[in-house]
């Protein structure tokens, strides 16, 4: 009872425009707070932030006058704090955060998916070469060959463009692939990245 | 006979919130300003 009636005091002086009132109810309530917020996070950087924002909605809400004392200043800033912990957990949950350690690197699990500069080069080489080897093959093949890998057309577009049967297009870029690696093999030409 | 002595260690740390955040706090209340016109009220921190 005398612990209402400190806080309804508190906050009415607070109201009043006495800083110094609000000072005496964080620190009132700093570490029942700050262990019940660290209870379920287990984080003392991010029970540090929850702390941080339950406070700066209860500056918001008593300087606006809309905070109505009943007695129930500490049940009121928990479930303010209750909620910010369940807002911390959802948005984790959207978006996971590793913490690296001396037995596990996050970057490991992260990486660069852009080639390096010296394989964006390898990789450029090697296409030219193809575009030349691809020259090689007969009119036929080379037509389907074209329409299927760098134009990206289906069997199906492809044997409508070229008037010919589905299976006469897969067979010719079967061909086609055969005859690029007899090129390869016969010309010793390494294509690897 | 062997003696036992022991370190009070003290193995529950308590959790505060740290003093840069309750002056973070402190300071923030300095700052707040909430003005009203015509029923709305606004707020700004004039820092």
């Amino acid at each position: 009872m005398e612990v209402q009636l400190q806080d309804s005091l508190l906050i009415k002086r607070y109201c009043a425009g006495d800083e110094k009132a609000l000072e005496a109810l964080i620190e009132k309530h700093n570490q029942r707070l700050s262990s019940f917020i660290y209870s379920k996070v287990n984080n003392r950087d991010i029970t540090e932030d929850i702390f941080q924002d339950t406070f700066i909605k209860v500056i918001k809400t008593l300087r606006k006058g809309a905070y109505n004392e009943e007695g129930k200043f500490l049940p009121w800033i928990m479930r303010i704090a209750h909620n910010l912990i369940i807002d911390y957990f959802r948005k984790s949950s959207r978006m996971p955060m590793y913490e690296g350690s001396d037995s596990f690197d996050i970057f490991s699990l992260i990486s660069d998916e852009k080639l390096n500069a010296e394989r964006q080069i390898i990789k450029d080489q090697i296409e030219s070469d193809l575009v030349v080897l691809i020259q090689e093959l007969p009119e036929d093949q080379r037509e389907v060959l074209i329409m299927r890998i760098y134009k990206d057309m289906s069997f199906k577009e492809i044997s409508e463009n070229t008037g010919v049967s589905i299976n006469t297009a897969l067979g010719r870029m079967r061909y086609a692939l055969l005859n690029l690696r007899k090129i390869i093999e016969k010309n010793n030409i390494v294509l690897t990245n | 006979m062997e003696e036992i002595y022991f370190r009070n260690q003290q193995n529950c740390e308590i959790v505060q919130a740290k003093p840069e955040t309750v002056s973070f706090l402190l300071n923030y209340s300095k700052s707040l300003k909430i003005t009203q016109a015509k029923g709305i009220q606004f707020e700004s921190n004039l820092n």
